[in-house]
This record gives structure tokens, C-alpha cells and sequence, in this order.
């Protein structure tokens, strides 16, 4: 009978060591496996035997795992990427090791392309205009190779890829627009959140209609944002000394600081980053989910706040470019905040106080962008449309759709009318719509206002 | 006889949601209940019905709590959602559908036995 007990014990030890298994869901397994036990041994068999054949009964531990990690994929994601295939799962070789050769490849490839046009005539001390237009192809187009690289996926979905940088080659440089023109820095903003999104389709390896994976690529873009700026503040530090140092004995580094370490080093983090997310995710909690908690009631205070303002002095929103900037930038935070804590959430946990919280949050931003929606359209009304308004006012109607929507999915959530799930697939299908309203910014704008 | 995976997988749901229809349960109980109803005709690797529980869980069809008896360990029972009753219809709908074609099937095939050599 000890035995019984120590081989049980040492049979949830092995379960427990693969990480897609909880403590609970051990525990759920072992009961099933002491009624297994029980029943075998009453029918005659002895305790070693019973516990033999309830083993057999339950399962190769792999496949269970597996199954696990399947219908957890949010709990897995912290150990190792799904996408990387079994093998990633089987190998005893870090991440980190494995694809430390890819890395340094394509951060190269991401650092040198940036010098390349150099060879061309196209000067990054002059030269603005070609570096602003393009300078999102130069970051992320290493970046997509690094992630195919990695998941190869299918023929198909690499022809995708292709077709849709070369549609941001298009985009960027086919159409004639003057530097400082509004059109110009619409067309940088949404060009990068297009080719990364396109680069999203490289990193759930094409399979782009997985929910699951769509999931996984918001959490990297959380995580990828955390280490980047972590990486710029470290390069930042290092730059003050080089300059300072050198400056010490008379030489002069800052063309070198300027048009070659910073610039480069720039774009090759972007690679490095990716590749830090994914070989440190066991070594750090997410961080972004972390932040996400912090913020969501201090943003929901603020907003409160400000709608409290408004109401009590009755001013409308003065709505010019920076405004519409400022309260854009708003929404679009409020929605990350919702997406990462959903990213982070057990689907499974019953409806707590921070739902409450982020209803609030949710609530707040939408009553705000209704308000912003109402100034924008005022203003379009008297006194005709710019691109610059067109776009704000498409962004705030896309993101007071998905906020309302949201709030719903929300309120029936805390109410326990839906699983949520729903909110889930709700937040991971809506990524669609921002790829799209992005390439008709930067593809659809610009001829239909006349390069303004 | 041994049932094809597929089979037993596809069957899966509406057999879990039909058997969680009749009372709360829990794993260990279900499996059973399962192995009793067909006869001992459908085998199921144990371990795999607890995924499924939990994506049914997930999906909002059923939900769980951890009860302690007054002796014992403590243990997770399911029961089934107003949500989970609707997908149980949905699915009888669809079992009775490919059950109706099949009939028709055999009934125009006649005797499908393989032929005895001699």
C-alpha cells in the first residue's frame, strides 16, 4: 500500500513536468487513476498490477500532454512556442541555442539593408523622404524571413508574404507624395501596422486562421514591444558613453553614432528582440500582461476623470491634429490594455473584479471616442475632409466597434451568459479589420486625396 | 469489435454532453457510464476525456466544481449549461441525420457480409 502510494506520487511527478498540465488538472488525473486502482484491485488484482494497467489506461503521457497543451495553448506559451512543431517539444536543445544561427542571419540581413541604398545614391544624412517611406520595409522584412525561416510554412502562405511586401513596396514609394505632407506620415503610420501585421502571418507560421495562434502572435507583439524598448534604453546608454568617451581624446564619433551604429543597430533589434521573446519566454514572466494590470485602473481613473471634466464644463472636444492624434493614441492604448489582459487570462476562472474593472476601462474609452466621433464629423461637416481627418475618423469608428462590442461581451461574460472565450475569438478575428482599414490608408488614401 | 478512432472521436461530445444531460458527474464516472452503454465496445484512452471536459468547459457547454466528500479527496464535477443542452440538440440533429442516411444505405446494399470462401 506505501508503494501504491509512492508510485502514484512518482506518476504525478512526471505528469506535473510537462508544463501544459496544472497542479489541478494532476490532481483530477490522479483521482481518476486511485478509482481505476481501486476498482481493478476489488476485482482481484494486486496493487502493483492494478496500478500497471490504470497507467496503461490512461494514456501515453505524451499524447496527454499534448492534448493539454492544445487546449491550453495560453499556459504553454510562457515554456516554449506551439508553432515550433513536436520536434520543439521533444528536443532536450534550448530555443535559444537552435535558432541562435537564424538570428544572427537575419539581424545582419536587417542591419546591412538599411546601408545598401547608400550604394545607390540615397543618402541618409539627405535623403529623408526615401528613408521615411521605407524604413518599415528595412525593419520588419528581416524580421518576416526570420520567422519563416523558422516555422516554414507552407509554399502558399510564403506567396502571400511576398505579395504583401511587395504591395508595401508599392505603397510606399509608387505614389508621389511631398515630405511633411499629411499623406506622407499617414502612409508611415500604416504601413507599419500593415507589414506587421503581415508579419503576424509569418510568425503563426500561415496558418492565420487559427484563433489559438492569432492569440499567440498578440502576446509576441506585447512581449516583442517590452524587449525592444528595453534593448533602445540599453543602446541609448551605451551611445552617451561612446560619444562621451571619445569625445574625451578629440575624436569625433557623431557621424558614426548617427549614421551607422544607431541606424543599424535600430533595425537588427528588431530581429533580436523577436529572438528574446522566444528563446527567454520560460526565463521571465510576460511582461506585458504584468503591465497591463497595473495601468488598467490608473487609465480608467484618468478617462473617468476626464468625462467627469467635459460633462462639468460642457466643452466640446477642440478638435485639430494634435488633438485627434492624442485621443487616437488613447483608444488604441485602452485597447491594448484590453487585449493583454485577455491574452493572459485563464478562460476558465470565473468572472472577478478586474472584468468589472476593464468593463469600466472599456465603457470609459467608448463614451470618449463617441465624443471624439461627434467633433471629428462636426469639423468634417464644416470644413470638408483631409486625410489626416478621414483616417481619424475611420479608426475611431473601427475602435468604438470593437469597444462596444467589447463592453457587451463584457457585461454577458460578468453576468454568466457566456464563456469567455467568446471575447477571445471576438479580440482575435477583429485583427482582420485593422489589416485591412491599414492597407486602404496607405494604398486607397493617398490617390483619392490627391497626394495632400 | 473495436470501434475506428475517428469514430470514437467524433462521438465524443455529444456522447460526454448527453451522459453530463442525465445528472453532474465526473471523469472517472463518465468513463463508466460510457464503457457500460456501448457494451465495452468503445475504448477510450483515459486521459484524453479530461482535455475534452476542459474544452467543453471553455467553450461555455459545461461547467466545474471541486467537492469535497466528508471522507476523501476532493474531486471536479461537471454539469451541463443552458448552452451545452442547445449543442447536445445540435448535435442529435446532425447523429440522426448521418443514422437516417446510413439506414437508407444499408437497407438498398442488402447483406454487406464478406463472403465465406467454400
Amino acid at each position: 500500500m506505501v508503494e501504491l502510494e509512492a508510485q502514484i506520487a512518482e506518476w504525478r511527478g512526471y505528469v506535473r513536468r510537462r508544463g501544459a498540465v496544472h497542479e489541478a488538472d494532476a490532481e483530477e488525473l490522479e483521482d481518476h487513476l486511485r478509482n481505476t486502482v481501486s476498482e481493478l484491485v476489488e476485482s482481484g488484482l494486486s496493487h502493483d498490477e492494478a496500478f500497471l494497467v490504470a497507467v496503461k489506461r490512461m494514456g501515453n503521457l505524451d499524447d496527454l500532454s499534448r492534448e493539454f497543451a492544445r487546449e491550453h495553448s495560453g499556459r504553454l506559451w510562457k515554456q516554449l512556442v506551439l508553432s515550433g512543431g513536436p520536434e520543439a517539444t521533444a528536443s532536450a536543445i534550448p530555443i535559444w541555442r537552435r535558432d541562435w544561427f537564424i538570428m544572427l542571419v537575419c539581424a545582419a540581413l536587417a542591419a546591412v539593408s538599411i546601408k545598401v541604398p547608400e550604394l545607390f545614391g540615397y543618402s541618409l544624412a539627405e535623403d529623408d523622404l526615401f528613408y521615411q517611406r521605407n524604413i518599415t520595409l528595412f525593419a520588419l522584412a528581416p524580421l518576416a524571413i526570420y520567422f519563416v525561416w523558422r516555422r516554414r510554412p507552407s509554399p502558399v502562405a510564403i506567396g502571400a508574404l511576398v505579395g504583401l511586401f511587395a504591395l508595401g513596396v508599392f505603397g510606399a514609394n509608387a505614389y508621389p507624395l511631398k515630405e511633411g505632407s499629411q499623406s506622407i506620415v499617414l502612409t508611415v503610420i500604416h504601413l507599419l501596422l500593415a507589414l506587421w501585421l503581415t508579419v503576424g502571418l509569418a510568425y503563426v507560421g500561415g496558418d492565420w486562421l487559427s484563433d489559438r495562434k492569432r492569440m499567440d502572435f498578440i502576446r509576441f507583439t506585447g512581449e516583442w514591444f517590452v524587449y525592444y524598448v528595453l534593448i533602445m534604453l540599453g543602446g541609448g546608454v551605451l551611445t552617451a558613453f561612446t560619444g562621451g568617451v571619445f569625445n574625451a581624446i578629440n575624436i569625433d564619433v557623431e557621424d558614426f553614432i548617427g549614421y551607422w551604429l544607431l541606424p543599424c543597430s535600430a533595425l537588427a533589434a528588431v530581429v533580436v528582440a523577436a529572438w528574446l521573446v522566444e528563446a527567454k519566454q520560460s526565463v521571465v514572466e510576460n511582461m506585458a500582461p504584468v503591465l497591463t494590470r497595473v495601468f488598467t485602473p490608473l487609465f480608467t481613473a484618468v478617462m473617468l476623470a476626464f468625462l467627469v471634466a467635459v460633462f462639468w464644463t460642457t466643452t466640446g472636444i477642440n478638435v485639430n491634429r494634435d488633438v485627434l492624434i492624442i485621443f487616437d493614441l488613447l483608444l488604441a492604448v485602452v485597447l491594448g490594455l484590453l487585449l493583454y489582459s485577455i491574452s493572459a487570462r485563464d478562460p476558465l476562472r470565473p468572472p472577478g473584479v478586474f472584468d468589472r474593472l476593464q468593463l469600466a476601462l472599456a465603457l470609459s474609452a467608448l463614451l470618449i471616442d463617441v465624443l471624439v466621433l461627434a467633433a471629428i464629423m462636426g469639423r468634417i461637416g464644416e470644413w470638408g475632409s483631409t486625410p489626416n481627418k478621414m483616417a481619424a475618423l475611420g479608426e475611431n469608428v473601427i475602435l468604438a466597434t470593437n469597444l462596444a462590442w467589447t463592453a457587451w461581451l463584457l457585461i454577458e461574460f460578468i453576468r454568466g451568459h457566456t464563456p469567455f472565450t467568446r471575447l477571445e475569438q471576438w479580440q482575435t478575428r477583429y485583427v482582420g479589420v485593422y489589416a485591412l482599414w491599414a492597407w486602404i490608408v496607405v494604398l486607397v488614401f493617398p490617390p483619392v486625396f490627391n497626394f495632400m | 469489435m473495436h470501434v475506428a478512432k475517428d469514430l470514437v472521436a467524433a462521438s465524443a461530445t455529444p456522447m460526454v454532453l448527453g451522459i453530463l444531460a442525465g445528472g453532474e458527474s465526473y471523469g472517472y464516472a463518465i468513463l463508466k457510464q460510457v464503457s457500460e452503454l456501448s457494451g465495452g465496445q468503445l475504448e477510450w484512452t483515459d486521459g484524453l476525456l479530461y482535455p475534452l471536459l476542459h474544452r467543453l468547459e471553455r467553450l461555455g457547454f459545461v461547467e466545474s466544481s471541486w467537492q469535497t466528500p466528508p471522507s476523501g479527496r476532493r474531486r471536479k464535477y461537471y454539469r451541463i449549461t443552458k448552452q451545452g443542452r442547445a449543442e447536445l440538440a445540435e448535435q442529435r440533429r446532425q447523429w440522426a441525420a448521418v443514422v437516417d442516411a446510413l439506414k437508407g444505405v444499408w437497407h438498398t446494399t442488402g447483406d454487406v457480409r464478406p463472403a465465406t470462401a467454400g
